[in-house]
């Protein structure tokens, strides 16, 4: 290894919310001219690490330095001082106002007299960086694609001349062309001696950016290796810490009556779904953010009715105009936001576990609070919730307990389809692999479940069947023997290979 | 150290710790907040009753009954509209309507049921319009019911030409309402007793009250639960406008007549005051009955006091104010939010 300075270096950085550790002691070197990636699992402390970088949270314990000296940020503003942007994965863009506008916007300096000059330093910015093509200084906010937007995020950042760049998973908006740009961007900030993190789940594009990379692992630092050192499998083994085989449980079960049937469904969101899903089958919908596969579950669960086309429950048609009208067919939706969408996180395990079926367990008005209670245990001990009791608020519960809890809920309601959309996004190793021996248990309970994840491993380890969206389509359906990512991949990113 | 010494601290222990545990459980089931309300009434009780010990005498003590009644009543309501996560600013407004709707009514037919009747009508039709305007015209809570707030006083001074209506002095049930007694208590208490009754058991007991929690909480996930949101909110609206318009009633039978405004501006105020001074948070999805109703007699006394002690009314006013501001205060900083922004 050749000698470089090093820019940043985090040490021992520990942060807990509540009982959930998202980091333990974490390490971070980051060098003058050098690309370091930063590799995990969905919920290994990625983002929380660079939320404290860029002064969002402050670690509990450990120390951040740059260039030698310890700093401590209280607010975003503090890491920009100090010449450390982080790009965000979901830009904030001010929708009113131009492209110039958004990326010089807090930092205008003299630009705010003239919007000339604005314009002018916008575009030698674009030209400078190589985006001239695919932006323009004038376009407003509203009309900006997502590709666009994340390039004026990226923007917004190298205006300022930091001196350490850290990027969130650029790649997951944007497209060919534009992830070409990018990376001659990023060897640009290399060739300037600018220090840069890049956090991706992409093999392809870690062996080719960067120089070293370190894992993390349910907020634990795993190691650090120079890229010439390592390998694909190495590093595989590194986030996921065991062997897969022995992660996933899935042992296909024996198939009953078509639960669920679309035909050629469609709406605002997506069209011409056709799918199928029977009784003890475990199906996997893949494909990129943005695919239209949450809007594909929630047109399911009734949250956007359909205005093309049929559902069928069992073969019967069913009028699904609302999710209460779901519920009634039988069908159990956990949304993906956990927290925004699915939990009341005020309030006990007993109440959100009571949700759905509360009329069940009351007498005219009045709960029974006795069944309920009776409920509420009843799942803490089959999904093995961990919890001080049923009367403990959700929002104390770690992420894994919190979807043991929406799964309670559902399960409540002897569902004959559950609707899983990203069921271990955010959540431990060891929940994640309890998640999918519930869901390998409720096959074989006849139960058909229709999943939705991001995480290809994950779809590959639990699908007995898979559909591949893209563009609020179905692209592609592969029985499980022949599913392979990159055939999964292939499908996701380009809807022509098979209609 | 000598060993004495620490078994003697061992032996201790277990008696020591099983007090705490005790005592642990008496506050979890109170609450902090309670606990915190009680010892407020507490002081402030002590300190006026101190001062001047005209305020421990009966008569004193079913003024502060009397006049926290209507409040009491407006207070309960507006702890539910805010635990299903909405406000209702136009809560004064309605009473001082219904008020002035009852007196009319009963000074056109004489019968003190149809006036009641009438005007509890004429409160939940204003619940219909604040929710109507809520769900199906997207208008945020506080911005419907501030306009509402505006137009039914309108509406109260254009039917009464902007003056006490009516006569209710006379008639026996408007005397019994204001001046009757019950068991030796007012019958004024006794109105606000069943209705906060009501309302805690349909909160803490019913799906109704528990589907208000959920959709306080988290109004997607109640929806994707399948609870009809939009049902709750126009019904919590016209439970409001009923209560509203009871406490309206109350003020017609203490005054003897109609009012349009006196009696009933500013109620709203109190009323979410006693409210946020309970514990019910202002995003929604927690409070209780119980709170509100600690809140209300720590109000009803701090006002009693403070005219007893011959405080400015206007001081009256600020202090009102200052109560509201710490009350929020103190639920932001328990919940910890970062300070940065417009509050959520």
């Amino acid at each position: 290894m050749t000698h470089t300075t090093m820019a940043l270096r985090a040490t021992g950085i520990t942060k807990n919310f509540g009982p959930v550790k998202a980091l333990r002691g974490v390490e971070l070197e980051l060098h003058r001219g050098r690309v370091t990636a930063l590799m995990g699992e969905n919920g290994a402390g990625k983002s929380t690490l660079l939320k404290i970088l860029n002064g969002d949270f402050k670690p509990d314990t450990g120390q951040l330095l740059i260039d030698g000296r310890p700093v401590d940020f209280s607010d975003p503003s503090d890491a920009r001082a100090a010449g450390l942007r982080v790009i965000a994965q979901e830009p904030e863009i001010i929708e009113a106002v131009s492209v110039a506008e958004n990326i010089f916007v807090g930092n205008l300096g003299s630009l705010r007299f003239s919007r000339n000059a604005l314009i002018r330093r916008t575009r030698e910015e674009l030209t400078r960086w190589g985006f001239d093509r695919v932006l323009r200084a004038e376009t407003i906010g509203s009309e900006l694609s997502p590709a666009q937007r994340q390039i004026v995020e990226i923007m917004r950042a190298v205006v300022s001349r930091p001196q350490i760049i850290c990027f969130d998973e650029p790649t997951s908006s944007l497209g060919d062309e534009e992830v070409a740009l990018l990376f001659a961007l990023i060897r640009q900030l290399q060739a300037d001696g600018i220090a840069v993190a890049y956090v991706s789940h992409r093999m392809a594009e870690i062996f080719q950016l960067a120089d070293t990379i370190t894992v993390l692992r349910d907020g634990a630092f795993v190691g650090t290796k120079e890229v010439a050192e390592t390998t694909h499998d190495e590093l595989v083994r590194m986030m996921v810490g065991r062997d897969l085989d022995q992660f996933f449980h899935r042992d296909p079960a024996p198939l009953g009556e078509t639960v669920l049937a679309l035909e050629a469904v469609g709406n605002q969101h997506v069209s011409g779904i056709d799918i199928e899903v029977r009784a003890g089958e475990v199906v996997g919908i893949a494909g990129l953010v943005g695919a239209g596969r949450s809007e594909l579950m929630k047109t399911i669960a009734g949250d956007f009715p359909i205005t093309e086309g049929r559902i069928s429950i069992s073969g019967k048609q069913v009028a699904i105009k609302q999710p209460s009208d779901s519920i009634r067919a039988g069908i159990g939706f956990a949304p993906e936001e956990r927290k925004a969408e699915a939990l009341l996180l005020q309030r006990s395990v007993r109440d959100n576990a009571a949700l759905v079926v509360l009329k069940s367990l009351s007498r005219w008005i009045f709960v029974n609070s006795r069944a309920e209670k009776a409920l509420a245990q009843d799942y803490i001990t089959r999904l093995r919730i961990r919890t001080p009791s049923a009367e403990q608020l959700v929002g104390n519960l770690s992420g894994g307990n919190q979807q043991k809890v929406v799964l309670a809920r559902w399960l409540a309601t002897k569902p004959k389809l559950l609707l899983l959309d990203e069921p271990t996004r955010g959540i431990d190793v060891g929940a994640k692999s309890e998640i999918y021996a519930i869901i390998d248990e409720l096959a074989h309970q006849g139960v058909a479940v229709l999943v939705v994840s991001s995480e290809l491993p994950e779809v590959l380890g639990i699908s007995d069947r898979i559909y591949v969206m893209a563009e609020g389509r179905i692209s592609g359906e592969l029985p499980r023997a022949a599913a392979t990512e990159e055939r999964i991949l292939a499908l996701a990113m380009n809807e022509e290979v098979s209609a | 150290m000598s060993t004495t010494g620490t078994t003697a601290a061992r032996t201790t222990e277990p008696g020591r710790a099983e007090n705490t545990a005790a005592l642990k459980r008496i506050v979890g089931a109170v609450g902090v907040q309670n606990i915190s309300l009680i010892i407020a009434i507490a002081i402030v009780v002590a300190v006026i009753g101190f001062q001047n010990p005209l305020f421990f005498t009966v008569p004193n003590l079913r003024v502060i009954g009397t006049a926290i009644a209507v409040v009491g009543l407006l207070a309960v309501v507006q702890t539910i509209v805010i635990i299903l996560g909405a406000l209702d600013i136009s809560v004064g407004s309605v009473a001082g309507l219904t008020s002035v709707a009852s007196a009319m009514i009963f000074t056109s037919t004489s019968s003190a049921v149809l006036g009641v009747l009438g005007a509890v009508a004429i409160g939940i039709v204003c619940g219909l319009i604040n929710g109507l305007i809520i769900v199906f015209g997207r208008v945020n809570p506080v911005i419907a019911t501030l306009a509402t707030l505006a137009a039914f006083k309108g509406v109260a001074q254009l039917v009464s030409d902007g003056r006490a209506q009516g006569y209710t002095g006379a008639d026996p049930f408007f005397v019994f309402l204001a001046r009757g007694t019950l068991l030796g208590v007012p019958t004024l208490i006794w109105v606000l007793v069943l209705v906060a009754v009501v309302a805690h058991v349909v909160l803490r007991y019913s799906t109704i009250g528990r589907n208000i929690y959920a959709v306080g909480g988290n109004n997607i996930a109640s929806r994707l639960g399948g609870i009809n949101i939009n049902r709750y909110i126009i019904g919590v609206y016209m439970v409001t406008g009923a209560v509203a318009a009871i406490a309206g009633v109350l003020i017609t039978a203490r005054t003897g007549s109609g009012q349009p405004i006196s009696g009933s501006e500013g109620l709203e105020l109190q009323a979410i005051t006693a409210a946020a001074l309970g514990g019910a948070a202002l995003k929604g999805g927690k409070g209780a009955i119980a709170g509100t109703i600690l809140a209300v007699i720590l109000l009803g006394v701090l006002t009693n006091g403070m005219t007893l002690l011959g405080v400015n009314t206007f001081w009256q006013n600020v202090a009102q104010g200052v109560l509201l501001v710490v009350a929020v205060i103190i639920q932001q900083l328990r919940s910890g939010e970062r300070r940065i922004g417009i509050p959520g």
